[in-house]
């Protein structure tokens, strides 16, 4: 890289984040790339492998299409069940094989948009590479884990996702970090490309650990007809997260799904939402952000665009508050540039009313097993299309907090 | 099987209740009847245990204990069970998970679910969106799971359809007489016990009643045989039957 060049980009370094707490990126340590190979994710130890499961990452193959572990900032396996429609690649081999990747590389994001994405581009950060090829139905999911497994540890990953059209995959991905690598930055710079016609289900599960900052960058453009959900759940302690991925609908009869599921613990500091914004006539979009505030700070963004005639959406924040102690914000924000547009939202913040606790607990149920199992319909039952797995995730989740207390 | 001494209750900043004192003996059925707003539903929930009443003198044994600062599962796991005349929408909870859980997470209650006619609401928010009909059924599903040993019944009958009420009356029949006695003599006939609030009677016409409490602005006015006071409120209205009647068969 010449002096002067991406100076720009160089400028970026000092720009915070739009929201969210400010970070200094020199605390932390940019994490290495020559990392261990793991041919088989069953290799992996036993206490690995909890970790992974934790955030919805199996290490047998079963009912997986393919698999991809990063380690720090190195692609440590690669697997791949689906060969003839699915290529999984690290993002460095997808640029080196195919010239054409380029035109995806730092199109959606733009690397000055903060300090995150900067140092993500100047360090020419490695990451995923997901190409779903024309017409191509996946049956399973594939699972991509990004785990920190070092103390002070910076991983900056950059992913690119290619659904290409009429094609269709679900990915299910866990970020999370080893458990003596508590403090640590993870920053996940997504760009997210769902072709004319093309369906991606995109499920993000964190489980950091109390002091670990959380900044990812997704951003995602739709073609003519393209469907894209995106599930983002975290449930356990956090340091500071802050996530506010933003989806374009630029093809006619787009749509897209935002589905967040939050508990907020005591110490955490979580910004999350989502933005769409409607390039193109009769898209529709849905923000459904469901949290529980147990004492941390949660903010619940959602943020609504209508730029042509047609388009259709509709907001929801929605948080229970079990415990004194925290912030909980709502923010829902509906901005239309053209009359023809039908834009709804509904925010609601409290507590769980009592008449329904003690009509659980009139069948026998106590009062912890009735506050939980109230939280989970509030949290998984009033969100439809959610992958079954992630319920299940869920379900532990809550057990673990100890919520009637 | 479940004794109330001078009860005074207070909902919502108000004295309700104002000393009532009944008593339901095992495998017995009691009637309460009364007008509206006289204090019926909360005698129930006060039974129940809902935080919404305040039990401010009194007592409530149930099966020998007080059970008057018990919470709500606890008197659930001794033997109440209540089915409520408007029970809260649960959003998010489905009605087929809490009927397993109330189970003991025995999934072959389900099976029953048809008998019911509940089938296709098993994947239902619990009462969101349930007609009238609906919501009793669901009540008597959940009871059947529950299979208590006194059951609180909140005008069954309220609310639904000629053809449900058929259907709602067979089954709080079975609720009351299907479960077996835990005793060891095999020709008793005890039978679950309930306290059933019903203003037009008709669930009568399933159950056999054994007794009829009348109750008006928070105290017990008069009892006696519940078919006598049915009739005499249907024929002469409550306060008719509260002056020139009182059969009191306090035995």
């Amino acid at each position: 890289m010449q002096s002067g060049e991406h100076s720009g980009v160089k400028k970026a370094l000092e720009k915070a984040g739009a929201y969210g707490p400010d970070v200094n990126l020199d605390n932390y340590e940019v994490g290495s790339s020559d990392v261990e190979k793991i041919s088989s994710l069953q290799d992996v130890d036993e206490e690995l492998k909890k970790t992974m499961i934790d955030v919805g990452v199996t290490t047998d193959d079963e009912n997986r299409d393919g698999s991809i572990m990063f380690i720090n900032n190195g692609m440590s396996h690669c697997s791949n069940k689906a060969e003839e429609g699915v290529e999984l690649l690290s993002l460095r081999e997808a640029l080196d094989k195919y010239d054409w990747v380029k035109d995806y590389y730092w199109n959606a994001m733009d690397p000055e948009k903060d300090k995150f994405t900067a140092k993500t581009f100047l360090e020419d950060s490695d990451g995923y590479f997901i190409r779903v090829k024309k017409g191509y139905k996946a049956k399973n999911p594939v699972q991509t884990c990004m785990l920190i497994k070092s103390k002070n540890t910076m991983q900056n990953v950059h992913n690119i996702v290619i659904v290409e059209e009429d094609a269709s995959l679900e990915i299910i991905t866990g970020c999370t970090t080893d458990k003596h690598a508590m403090n640590a930055l993870h920053i996940g710079v997504s760009e997210i490309y769902v072709k004319d016609g093309g369906s991606l289900s995109f499920s993000m599960i964190h489980n950091w650990g109390s002091d670990t900052v959380v900044r990812p960058r997704t951003t995602t453009i739709l073609g003519k007809d393209a469907h894209y959900v995106n599930n983002y759940v975290i449930l356990n302690p956090v340091g500071t997260l802050q996530s506010a991925p933003t989806t374009y609908l630029n093809g006619e009869g787009a749509s897209c799904i935002y589905n967040t599921i939050c508990l907020s613990h005591e110490g955490s500091e979580i910004d999350t939402g989502g933005t769409v914004i409607m390039n193109a006539p009769n898209t529709s979009a849905e923000i459904m952000s469901r949290s529980i505030n147990q004492g941390g700070n949660i903010i619940a963004r959602g943020r609504l665009v209508g730029n042509c005639p047609g388009v259709k959406a509709h907001l929801e924040c929605r948080s229970i508050v079990l415990k004194d102690g925290g912030i909980t914000l709502a923010i829902p924000e509906l901005e239309s540039s053209v009359a023809d547009v039908e834009m709804t939202h509904e925010a609601a913040v409290g507590k769980i009313a009592r008449d329904q606790i003690e009509y659980l607990m009139s069948r026998g149920l106590n009062e912890d097993e009735a506050v939980g199992m109230i939280v989970r319909g509030f949290l998984v039952g009033s969100i439809k299309g959610l992958p079954k797995n992630l319920e299940k995730e869920i379900d532990d989740a809550i057990e673990k907090s100890n919520l009637g207390n | 099987m479940l004794r109330i001494e001078n009860l005074h209750v207070e909902a919502g900043g108000r004295e309700i209740l104002k000393g009532v004192s009944l008593e339901v003996k095992e495998g017995e059925t009691c009637v309460l009847f009364g007008p509206n707003g006289s204090g019926k539903s909360t005698l129930l929930a006060a039974i129940m245990g809902y935080g919404h009443c305040t039990v401010t003198s009194g007592k409530i044994y149930f099966k020998g204990t007080d059970i008057t600062d018990m919470e709500v599962d606890e008197r659930a796991k001794l033997g109440i069970g209540m089915m409520m005349q408007r029970p809260p929408n649960v959003v998010g909870v489905k009605l087929g998970d809490l009927v397993k859980v109330t189970a003991g997470n025995d999934s072959s209650i389900l099976d029953k679910a048809g008998e019911f006619r509940m089938e296709n609401f098993l994947e239902r928010d619990i009462n969101v969106g349930f007609s009238g009909g609906e919501i009793k059924r669901s009540e008597l599903l959940q009871l059947t799971a529950q299979k208590p040993d006194f059951v609180l019944l909140d005008e069954p009958e309220s609310g639904v359809d000629l053809e449900s009420i058929d259907l709602i009356g067979k089954k709080v029949h079975n609720l009351l007489y299907e479960k077996k006695c835990k005793c060891e003599n095999s020709k008793c006939s005890r039978h679950v016990s309930a306290l059933v609030i019903t203003h037009t009677g008709q669930i009568l016409d399933y159950i056999g009643a054994d007794k009829g409490y009348v109750l008006q602005n928070g105290v017990i006015r008069c009892s006696g045989r519940p078919t006598d006071l049915l009739k005499d409120i249907r024929e002469r209205g409550y306060k008719e039957c509260i002056t020139c009647r009182a059969v009191n068969i306090q035995e």
